[in-house]
């Protein structure tokens, strides 16, 4: 009955909170008025969710999001660098090939995402068989680096995350 | 509004400001359709996410009040702007680039571009 009533728990929550932010008000009303869209929207939207990603590690979420934010910083600052003092013939960009061990769509999804958000990657595209992602650099001498550090940073924690 | 406010919010608008410049710098400078794609997610990141806390830093020394639409704006650029990337260089490899220009992908399947997904395999 209850998996009936609130298919994706995780959605509903998620819908609350934003709910609450975007009217910037902590109120009774608008606490049930939230809850209505958690109920309704995933109820509404069953058929296009198909499986229900599973967290198995949310204390990893919080140690996820806080390197990803401070590579962000770090990453900005070394692009901005390169961006204003290197000259055009000395940008050495190239692709990369990253073997991708995760198997849910959900923590690819986020990790390809990932990738994008760090400034100097790009994840361009996946293999047609979703083992491997096709990375742009902006400028590394060390393609083996970039990669295994994507692979150690990132998937590792994404695997304990989501598999 | 007290010294110190004013300060974070002034540091946190000119942060925001030099890496909108040099994104937008960047964009102008680079030559190469992919290396131009790098530019933005900068500006995207650090140049909105400082005028994202001035703005946060404000309404709470200002108006006393915690504003979380900021973090909205956060959630949904992260949300929506590596979608946008992933379909400029998926659409760049088509028209522009040949599965031999790329890297090997390490397994038996090639890029999905080129490559139709195997069976029981859902085209990403």
């Amino acid at each position: 009955m209850l998996a009936r009533l609130v298919p994706h728990p995780l959605l509903t929550l998620t819908l609350v909170v934003v709910w609450l932010a975007l009217v910037n008000k902590v109120t009774l009303g608008n606490v049930i008025l939230g809850a209505g869209f958690g109920l309704v929207i995933p109820m509404l939207t069953r058929a296009y969710w198909p499986d229900r990603p599973r967290v198995r590690n949310p204390r990893m979420i919080v140690e996820y999001t806080l390197v990803v934010l401070w590579d962000i910083v770090v990453a900005n600052v070394q692009v901005a660098m390169i961006l204003l003092f290197r000259p055009e013939a000395r940008i050495r960009s190239t692709w990369i090939s990253v073997p991708v061990d995760l198997t849910s769509a959900e923590a690819i999804t986020v990790l390809a995402g990932t990738i994008t958000m760090t400034p100097g990657t790009v994840s361009a595209t996946l293999s047609a068989d979703n083992s491997a992602i096709l990375v742009h650099t902006l400028d590394t001498d060390d393609p083996d680096g970039v990669r295994d550090q994507i692979k150690t940073r990132y998937e590792r924690r994404l695997k304990e995350i989501f598999e | 509004m007290d010294m110190i406010g004013e300060i974070l919010i002034s540091a946190a608008l000119v942060i925001s400001g030099i890496f909108g410049f040099v994104g937008s710098f960047g964009l102008v400078r680079l030559r190469h359709t992919l290396q131009r794609l790098h530019a933005p997610t900068k500006a995207t990141t650090l140049g909105v996410g400082g005028m994202l806390i001035a703005s946060m830093i404000w309404f709470y020394v200002e108006k006393d009040q915690f504003s979380f639409h900021e973090l909205l704006i956060t959630l949904f650029l992260f949300m929506t702007a590596p979608i946008t990337a992933h379909f400029i260089a998926k659409v760049y490899m088509v028209q522009s680039l040949r599965p031999d220009d790329l890297p090997d992908s390490g397994s038996e399947h090639g890029w999905s571009p080129y490559e139709e997904a195997p069976e029981g395999h859902r085209k990403p």
